[in-house]
């Protein structure tokens, strides 16, 4: 269920700006969403010592100095939901410097959870089928 | 499935009962775990450039928790070098057992402290104080020192491994989850215990030491307290010690009913959530209120913490165990009905430990050639660029590790609530919502 492909939808693309301030240790915003097959350009400005932005899924990176602005532009072609994370050491809490990019609805989230419904009801009757089979067999 | 016997293969049974292969595997355990010290504290104050931050929590913790644990059980405690120099400094000896009498004290450890309660707050003490731990390189050499003089001193002072069965942070959760793995030392005769003289598996002899864990084999049931020292192996004279390969999570079948661990079990599950959200999420408040210890923010951090442990969690557990009619008491059906959360803590800290370890698993290559920081270039990888790995893989992985693992701790609930003749719907669906959290704060 979860891993199930689904049907295409038709959206209207379109050209979407987001200017992200990076400090240590956080983006703001730290999460925004956009629609597949948007251009998207993230405007990445620092407020204190270099930080990067790396993008999950995408293998994208920009990186900017203290007070500088620096763009990155490009087409939102997968969907789900994907971290960015600094990728210029910046100070100790560095690694877990991340923010969140969803293109499109959370389908896997969704989907996850619906595959974990199933799985225990899988479970549940698949124990009740046995015990009735040894039961009927005593 | 039937259990395989692996020590009746003459080539690991010999390779278990000589010390000799244990030997060299601690000695090169404890330099590193001295050389994570050193680094830590004379090496470079960046965290992803230091070996003590880089092999300890990203190198170490990967095997630990993604091989060791799942696999092996108690495996690491069994070439694990913190126990070793207080060890040998009780003993008098490093190989053999010496004629001699221990000089030290050797006391029996205080009655009320035998139960795992100090390990789970020695683990909460570490864990209250993670965002800096994980991330400052003298901060992390100094708990590593720390554990390794308590470890010392709590040898001289008292018997066996007092440290390692009592205190230490890791050991408890280790114990925890050593219950799922698929491997386990019994006995292989009840009878030949019961009429063996002397127990000198439990008391040593001058083929070996005393159960370092201060556990008598011919009662062991479960693999939460045994270390795999293999001391047993080597003392019993009826050769009545057996390594076995067994079905996974097979100690969970008789439920535990005892407090401490139940709440090891919602320590553990809780950590991991707080975790994922902490370090993995994208708020930054949280963050900053995790790593400026001693702050307003951070004790409201730290009491926000204990609450989910101490009573979000086990409340909404024990609301609903409340809601099913049972003859037994409500404790005992609390404790074993925890029972159900070991497969699920384990695999929420499997998809935890997945992201964060793929995504700075590159700077192990880095850290190779330049362990402290100071400009090294030893093997040529010094300047290996961060990348994070297998990214796109990530989320079916984690989905699959937390569905799993609410698969198998729905079965471990339905055997437990079956043991204590109770129903087992209202632990399936507090799983199922905390694995719903779950998957919402690592998706």
């Amino acid at each position: 269920m979860a891993f199930a492909p689904l049907p295409a939808q038709s959206i209207t693309h379109q050209e979407r700006t987001f200017r992200i301030e990076a400090r240590q240790f956080a983006y703001s915003p730290s999460e925004f969403r956009v629609n597949p097959g948007d251009t998207v350009n993230i405007e990445l400005v620092s407020t204190d010592v270099v930080h990067g932005l790396y993008l999950d899924g995408y293998d994208i990176s920009v990186e900017a100095d203290p007070g500088q602005t620096k763009t990155l532009s490009f087409i939102a072609n997968k969907q789900g939901s994907f971290r960015f994370r600094c990728n210029v050491t910046c100070g100790a809490m560095h690694p877990f410097m991340i923010g969140k990019l969803n293109v499109g609805s959370d389908n896997w989230l969704l989907r996850s959870i619906g595959f974990a419904i199933l799985a225990v009801v899988g479970v549940i009757v698949s124990v009740k089928q046995k015990a009735k089979f040894h039961y009927g067999e005593i | 499935m039937a259990k395989f016997e692996i020590t009746s293969i003459p080539f690991i049974k010999s390779a278990l009962k000589s010390r000799y292969p244990q030997l060299a595997v601690f000695i090169v355990m404890l330099a590193g775990y001295i050389f994570a010290i050193l680094a830590g504290l004379i090496g470079t104050p960046v965290g992803s450039h230091n070996f003590s931050i880089v092999f300890v929590w990203i190198a170490w913790w990967a095997i630990l928790i993604l091989v060791a644990v799942p696999f092996f059980g108690r495996g690491w405690c069994a070439v694990c070098p913190i126990p070793l120099p207080g060890e040998w400094l009780q003993r008098g000896a490093v190989l053999s057992p010496p004629d001699k009498k221990s000089k030290w004290l050797n006391l029996r450890w205080p009655k009320f402290l035998r139960n795992i309660w100090l390990q789970n707050i020695a683990f909460l003490l570490l864990a209250l104080f993670s965002s800096v731990l994980l991330t400052t390189p003298n901060i992390t050499g100094i708990v590593l020192d720390a554990m390794l003089f308590a470890a010392i001193g709590l040898s001289k002072i008292f018997e066996r491994r007092s440290f390692c069965r009592y205190l230490c942070p890791v050991g408890g959760f280790i114990g925890l989850y050593s219950q799922i793995a698929p491997i386990e030392l019994r006995i292989k005769d009840k009878q030949v215990c019961v009429t063996c003289a002397g127990k000198p598996c439990y008391n040593g002899s001058q083929a070996g030491y005393g159960c370092p864990w201060d556990v008598f084999p011919g009662g062991l049931t479960k693999n939460t307290y045994c270390g795999l020292c293999m001391e047993c192996i080597r003392t019993c004279p009826h050769d009545n010690i057996a390594i076995n390969l067994r079905p996974f999570s097979a100690d969970l079948a008789k439920p535990s009913i005892r407090m401490d661990e139940a709440f090891k079990a919602f320590i553990m599950l809780g950590s991991a959530m707080i975790y994922a959200g902490v370090l993995l999420g994208p708020w930054g408040t949280i963050k900053d209120a995790a790593y400026n210890v001693g702050t307003a923010a951070w004790f409201t951090y730290a009491v926000l913490f204990l609450a989910i442990i101490f009573v979000v969690l086990p409340g909404l557990f024990t609301f609903g165990i409340l809601q099913t009619k049972s003859i037994r008491p409500l404790k005992q059906r609390f404790a074993a009905l925890a029972t159900a959360l070991i497969p699920l803590g384990l695999m929420f800290w499997v998809a935890f430990s997945l992201s964060f370890v793929l995504t700075n698993a590159s700077y192990i290559i880095a850290s190779l050639s330049d362990p402290l920081g100071l400009g090294w270039n030893l093997f040529g990888t010094a300047n290996t660029a961060w990348q994070p790995m297998l990214t796109s893989v990530l989320a079916p992985a984690q989905t699959l590790a937390l569905v799993g693992g609410l698969i198998w701790s729905t079965r471990t609930a339905q055997k437990a609530a079956s043991e204590i003749k109770t129903s087992s719907t209202p632990v399936i669906v507090f799983c199922f919502i905390v694995t719903s959290a779950m998957l919402w704060l690592l998706l």
